[in-house]
Formats: C-alpha cells, structure tokens, sequence
C-alpha cells in the first residue's frame, strides 16, 4: 500500500514541476494575486524586460489604500498623493500586464483580497494560491496551500508563474469539544496562538483538524486560516467538506455542471489519509473555553476575558520579563488590572480576519437597540458585503448605534489608507495584528471577535459578551 | 543580485524579541518609493522622537553601531507582515547579516532574495553575542558563507546551516528568474499535463 499522504502532501505533489538539490521545488502556482503594495515587482518586472507570463492566472485588487470614506468618489477619494500613487500605479500594471481580472475602487465586487478570493470562487480546494501578503493564509480555509511572499518572489511568479520553494514541515492543530455559546472562530485562533505562540508553528504548514473546526462556517474556518501567519506557520489549512462544497457552488468562478462534478471527484479525494504524518501535533479542547482578548503587543498576549493584565515579574527568563514590561508600558496598563476594566476609545470592525457578513451579524445581534459610548466604524471585507449587510438592514443597527458605516478596503488593521488610531488612544478591533504602532503611531490595539468588540462599545471597556447576550 | 560570500564588520545587538517588520518598517511608509533617504525609515519609530530627533538609547543611534553592518537579533525576529520593505531599509541603511535564533519565514526568504544572509544561531549564543557587543560596542563579528562560520568578537567560532540552494544563489549571487528559465520546457509540459487534470481551472 502507498504511504499515507496529508493534504498538504497530496496538493504539494501534485504542483511540483522539477526539484533540484534533493530540497528545492519549483512549484506551479494556480492563481496569483496583486495588490497595490505589488509595485516593487511589477517596477523590477519592467526593469528587467518582462512582462506577466500568465494574466489570466494574475487577479488585482485596490484594498490596501482603499478609501472607506467619500468612495462614491472613487480614487479623487483619495486626497494624499503618495497614496494615491498607490492606487494609480496598480492600474497602470494591470494594464501594462494585460490582466482583465481587475476589481478597482468602482468595481461592485471590489474587496480585500481575502475576502473576495473566496466570495469570488476563485479560492477552490487543491490549488497553490500566493499574493505578496502575509495573510494569504486565509485562503487554506478551502483546502489550499495559500502562502504570503515578498516583492522578489511575487516578481517571479509574475515571470514565470512558479516559484522555487523548500517543503515545510507539517503541524497539525486538533480543535475538538463543543464550541460554548458567545465563542467564535476569532477566539479559537487566539486561543492557539496563546498557546503555541507567535513563533510556535515558524517553518511548518497547519492543519487544522477536530470536530470543533468541521463545526465551524467556511466564514469562520477563514477567520482561523487567516491568523495562522501570527503563530509564524507557512499556511493554514482545513480539509475540505460538505460546508466547503455548500459555498463554493454557484460563485462566480466555480466550476459549473459536468466540471464541476469533475472538481468535486478531485476535492473529496484530497483530505489526509488515515496514518498520514505531521511533523508536529497540538490539541485544544474548546469545550471550556470563553472569549478572548489580547492585553499586549503580541498576539500571543491574549488571555480569556475574565483574566487580569500579567505581571512581567513572573516572566519565566529575563528576556521574557523586558518584553513583558515592554508591552505593559506601551499598552498603558497595571499589573494584576482585571482585562474588564481596560476602557477603549474606538472599536473597529472589519478586515480579511473579521470582516464577513457573518462577523457583521454576530456584531449586530449585539448592538441591536444599544448606543455604543466610544468612536466606531464598521469597513465591510468587501463591496458584495456591504451591499448584503444593507439589503438586511445591518447597516442600519450599526448607524442606529453610532458606528459609522464606510466602504471595504483593509482599512484600520494596517493603517494604510489614513484610518488610524490616534497615538495612546486604544481601539478593540476584529483585526489580526496588536503591534506597537500597528493602527497608527502609539496607538494601542485590543484584538477581538467581533461580537467582543461591539460589547466593549457599548460598554466603553473591554467586556464579556455573554453578560449582554444572557449566555453568561 | 550582490554576491554574498564573506563578511567582518561591525554588529549591533537588537535586544528585542518578537521584533516584526512593522518595526522594521511602519505600514505608513510603504507608499514611499525607494530612493534617497529611504535608510531613514529603517526601524523608524523606535529610533526616532516625534519631533524627529534621534531617540538616543536606540542601539543603531549609538556612535559606533552607525556604521554596523551585522545585527544580531533575538528570537522570531521579521514577524508579521510579508513587507519585503523591511529588508530595502536595513539593506540601504547599510545592514548586510542579521545572526538570530529564528526568523519569520516570509522575512527570512526576503533576505535570501536580495543579498543579505540570515543566520540561525541557538538562543543561547546569540544571547551571548549580544551581551558581547553591549559589553564592547564597536567590536567586529565574522560571517563566512562558504564555510558557514560566524566568528564571535572573542575569536570563538559557531557553525550555522542554511540550505544548499539558499547558499549556492547567495554565493553566486544567482537571481530565482534565471533558474526557473532553465525549465521552460518542463514548465510548459506541466501546465498541458495540470490543464488536462483539472480543465475547470483553464
């Protein structure tokens, strides 16, 4: 009998074109991304002579320095120069490139790259997906190998459409229990990365596995995907199923009819074989878990929301107590301090980690009938979103509540586009990252699911949901 | 791309785990182009006040460590964001090495792509290099490539590994593109074989 293979073994093998020095790949990727921040590639693409080798495989789109103010305005949206620049040059080499798959700030289904991959059906099971981004592991929710790369990488997909990778090793993360009411995929995740931490999965592919993970939407298998590059994996990954199958038929680049029952015989064969190896394994039982938040500058800073701000004098090592020190200071916060008294001054929702329409609903299921007491906006992860949360009067809820409702790009996670976060306000936000510095200059970010985040607006500090909702 | 093969210079301690690329470099100056003054941005908000003036206890804002070509990091170091920008600013400040216990592997490959060499070195000696260098700043290190040898500022030697490949493109100062050329033929067979396997994707 063949050697029982993983999933990640199955798709990996199945795109290796040569392999050189007994290590090396030259992978096959199926569908490459491009966003604004793709220019240092396309200049040294043009520099050298060289155009797009496969267009139709190439898929743009504005999200980094998309406006999510004034948009019926389209790029005069954007006022600052260089940022303008941005969204000007991505334009200029869609065209130069000939790519025809361009969704730019006018497009109806323009998005964060993330999140209209997979709305899109561009995002399939058993395909080697890239973009020049770190949360690309987003996309592995289907089944995938979706990683992030850097300019040079990008620039040589954009070349030749391969790229010389080295395998990683395999990590699998066994989620099981049943998954506690006012819990949601974005605690898990946090849960994991608590867990392992920002550097527990460098060098290794996850998957995910566990009936908690089979429990989950494909919104919320995206949601643990994404965050994967915090715990420093390559991608993550979930098998794909009747959930993943259920999405995917009908979207706009889904297989139809005879190809798409081709598609599905190839989809069902690509979870893991009983026996299959992984170089590493984790378990988590969610069974007891409650909602999560993160205190510090680091991911793996996160705590269930009845904890208390840590003492750095406790830190196991003395690099571990600076840097413990390090994030306390920053984050403005007393030792010992109950996490439920942290007050916040925004509350953003949105991103490729929690911006679905899932994530908007569970929001607004919170702040129905409430007025939140803090600064807050709402970016949908794309245009098709926002349209589908206001034909359900989302919008509405979160108008009547006083969030303010803006249009999809990545918005307040990365701080590109203008949306910061004043320099020692804090934010609880739905986003991926609590880097110093990350929402904007001092600024101090909270991560959250977003239910988590509506509660603490209305509340003006960090507080469990389950106390508004009954569920505690 | 710049050849690596043997490098003596000076190197500066980073004593800062976790360190991600949007320390290395704030999202906000990504739409800046790469040019002059664009060294200026490396680590940026942790080496300059608000008023721009330099923070004076920032190791790369210390006398001798300006000139530094070589950091020696702690663990985890280029987490985060895939930002290839992080190594153009370190690269345009002048920084050639980076010597730490692990790297973000997005962040790692991007040095690997432009000329710089990541070494991985155990917890323990870079923890030992950096309190060297605290302890004598200015003092030089020595990283040889082709033997895959760092030399420490006492003359003790560490071996490091790094993938062949990796290695031979560094040494040679290979570019990717010219060796994915090499295989057009085999590329071209592939995609006609994958099409065929899997025709809802043409």
């Amino acid at each position: 009998m063949a050697t029982p293979q993983t999933m990640f073994e199955k798709i990996w093998d199945r795109h290796v074109i040569v392999t050189r020095g007994g290590n090396e790949c030259l992978l096959h990727i199926d569908r490459n991304f491009v966003h604004e921040g793709s220019f240092h590639a396309f200049g040294a693409l043009a520099r050298d002579g060289r155009k797009v080798r496969k267009p139709r495989q190439t898929i743009a789109v504005a999200d980094h320095y998309a406006p999510t103010r004034n948009r019926e305005q389209g790029i005069n949206a954007v006022t600052d120069p260089e940022m303008r620049n941005m969204v000007d040059l991505l334009a200029k080499n869609v065209a130069a490139n000939d790519i025809d798959r361009y969704y730019d700030l006018d497009s109806p289904q323009q998005g964060i790259v993330h999140v209209i991959g997979p709305e899109l059906g561009i995002t399939q099971p058993g395909l080697v997906i890239t973009v020049a981004d770190s949360h690309t592991s987003t996309h592995g929710a289907f089944g995938a190998i979706a990683f992030g790369l850097g300019a040079s990488q990008l620039k040589q997909i954009l070349a030749t459409q391969c790229l010389w990778q080295k395998k990683p090793k395999l990590m699998r993360i066994t989620v099981d229990g049943a998954i506690p009411a006012g819990v949601t995929a974005k605690d898990i995740i946090l849960a994991v990365i608590a867990k392992i931490g920002t550097a527990g999965a460098t060098g290794h592919a996850i998957e995910y596995a566990g009936s908690a993970m089979r429990a989950l939407s494909m919104e919320g298998r995206l949601t643990v995907c994404n965050m994967s590059i915090e715990a420093g994996a390559r991608c993550g990954m979930v098998a794909p199923d009747d959930t993943t199958y259920a999405y995917l038929n009908g979207r706009h680049y889904a297989p139809r009819d005879a190809l798409w029952d081709q598609a599905l015989a190839h989809w069902r064969s690509l979870p893991g074989d009983d026996g299959a190896r992984f170089d590493k394994e984790v378990s988590l039982d969610v069974s007891k878990l409650e909602p999560m938040v993160t205190w510090g500058t680091s991911p793996e800073q996160a705590l269930m929301i009845g904890a208390t701000v840590p003492d750095p004098a406790r830190g196991a090592n003395a690099e571990q107590r600076t840097q413990l020190e390090q994030a306390v200071k920053y984050m403005g916060l007393t030792p010992g301090m109950p996490l439920a008294d942290i007050k916040i001054d925004n509350a953003f929702i949105g991103t490729c980690t929690n911006g679905r329409l899932d994530d908007l609903r569970a929001a607004a299921a919170v702040l129905k009938g409430r007025k939140i007491v803090v600064k807050g906006w709402v970016s949908p992860g794309s245009t098709t979103i926002k349209r589908q949360a206001e034909a359900e009067g989302l919008d509405r809820i979160f108008k009547d509540a006083g969030f303010e409702w803006r249009a999809s790009g990545c918005s307040s996670c990365v701080a590109m586009s203008g949306d910061t976060v004043p320099a020692g306000e804090r934010c609880a936000s739905t986003s991926n990252r609590n880097f110093e510095g990350r929402q904007g200059k001092g600024a101090r970010t909270h991560l959250m699911s977003p239910a988590m985040v509506a509660a603490a607006a209305i509340t003006g500090k960090l507080t469990d949901v389950r106390t508004l909702t009954g569920g505690k | 791309m710049e050849a690596f093969t043997k490098l003596t210079a000076i190197a500066a301690p980073l004593d800062m785990a976790n360190c991600d690329t949007d320390k290395i470099i704030p999202g906000r100056f990504l739409r800046k182009l790469r040019g002059p003054g664009y060294d200026k941005l490396a680590f940026h908000d942790i080496r300059f006040n608000a008023d721009g003036s330099e923070h004076p206890d920032f190791v790369l804002n210390k006398t001798p460590f300006r000139n530094a070509k070589i950091l020696v990091a702690a663990v985890n170091f280029g987490c985060g964001s895939s930002r290839e920008a992080a190594v153009y600013v370190m690269w345009d400040f002048g920084i050639r090495c980076v010597i730490a216990p692990s790297f973000g592997d997005i962040h790692y490959g991007n040095e690997l792509q432009n000329g710089m060499l990541p070494v991985v070195l155990p917890d323990e000696v870079c923890a030992k290099l950096r309190a060297q260098l605290n302890a004598q700043p200015g003092a030089a290190i020595s990283v040889d490539l082709d033997a895959q040898k760092v030399t420490g500022p006492d003359g003790a030697h560490y071996a490091f590994a790094i993938d062949a490949n990796s290695k031979e493109r560094l040494l040679k100062g290979l570019d990717d593109i010219g060796l994915v050329m090499q295989y057009s033929a085999e590329i071209e067979a592939f995609e006609r074989r994958h099409l065929s396997a899997m025709p809802w994707l043409a």
